[in-house]
């Protein structure tokens, strides 16, 4: 973030997500688009960065024997049997949410599409998500940016603690 | 060429994110159920630094690569969109656990899977894109 601001740019994933929608044409129907999507292309690239950036964590720099990532409080590993989540066992992902098996289930599907939309539409409604309220904004000491993130931990609290058990 | 440098900021915010495992879908299970420090500690660490950071550009009068003073545009008052936006945001960070930048991390690590949730968070952004004037802010 700070090398961006030092680049005379700002720190934010989501507004990539707005950019892709205009070239994709959305400022046809909604004038919310209607923007120079050009001059967003630094954050493309940084996106596209990223990609790169977890490929090659995942290739290059992840220790063979898998054993030391994502290790869990075994607390945490005893709730996700109850919810028939499997363990990482060395995984980023559970297998019940995006393996190959996982994506032939219409359920995981929308459970997928529905979080991806709840995650897009919130973010711009908000104005921002992790990397542009949490980090930027409280880095700049924004009250919006706090009022957010509290709604951030509302959100994901609600989701964690009351809908995940029932939707599993 | 100008953009190299911004390919090699996302480069290496690709690589942190993963390797420090605030990608993971059981990361943010685990911080929204106050298991592990893990994810607060990424995350308020950042924010320590950023502020640090900032006051220094702020205070010390640094230019940016341009030569320009560094300014940083407040975000606009409200309560209401920062609110209720959250709290979808948050709705859906907690079911999929993955924010925007994890989305495009995760695609980029062969986790093919996470395009749907990138196809829905595109769904998203158009639809409040649609009914950004019908919305209280």
């Amino acid at each position: 973030m700070l090398l961006l601001i030092f680049f005379g740019k700002n720190f934010g994933m989501s507004s990539n997500l707005r950019t892709m929608c205009s070239i994709m044409g959305a400022g046809k129907t909604a004038e919310f688009f209607r923007f120079d999507w050009k001059a967003q292309r630094w954050n493309l690239t940084v996106v596209l960065g990223a990609m790169i950036g977890g490929w090659l964590a995942v290739t290059f720099l992840t220790d063979p024997n898998k054993a030391a990532t994502v290790v869990l409080n075994p607390q945490t590993v005893t709730e996700l049997h109850q919810l028939n989540i499997d363990e990482p066992n060395g995984k980023l992902l559970p297998d019940a949410l995006t393996s190959a098996e996982a994506l032939k289930d219409p359920k995981i599907l929308a459970i997928l599409l529905l979080g991806g939309v709840l995650v897009g539409f919130g973010t711009r409604y908000a104005g921002g998500c992790t990397s542009g309220h949490a980090i930027s904004g409280l880095s700049n000491l924004q009250l919006p940016s706090l009022i957010a993130v509290i709604g951030f931990f509302i959100g994901g609290l609600i989701m964690s603690w009351l809908l995940l058990p029932l939707i599993f | 060429m100008k953009f190299i440098k911004y390919l090699l900021v996302g480069i290496l915010f690709g690589v942190v994110l993963t390797k420090s495992e605030a990608v993971s879908w059981y990361r943010i299970y685990e911080m929204f159920h106050f298991q592990s420090f893990h994810m607060f500690g990424i995350i308020m660490t950042a924010v320590v630094v950023g502020v640090i950071g900032i006051q220094i550009f702020k205070r010390g009068k640094v230019k940016n690569i341009h030569g320009e003073p560094i300014t940083i545009a407040d975000k606009d008052k409200g309560f209401t969109n920062y609110f209720v936006g959250g709290l979808l945001f948050g709705l859906g960070w907690g079911l999929i656990g993955t924010c925007p930048g994890p989305i495009f991390i995760l695609i980029g690590a062969r986790f093919w899977g996470v395009g749907v949730i990138l196809l829905g968070s595109l769904v998203g952004t158009y639809l409040y894109g649609l009914l950004r004037n019908k919305l209280p802010h």
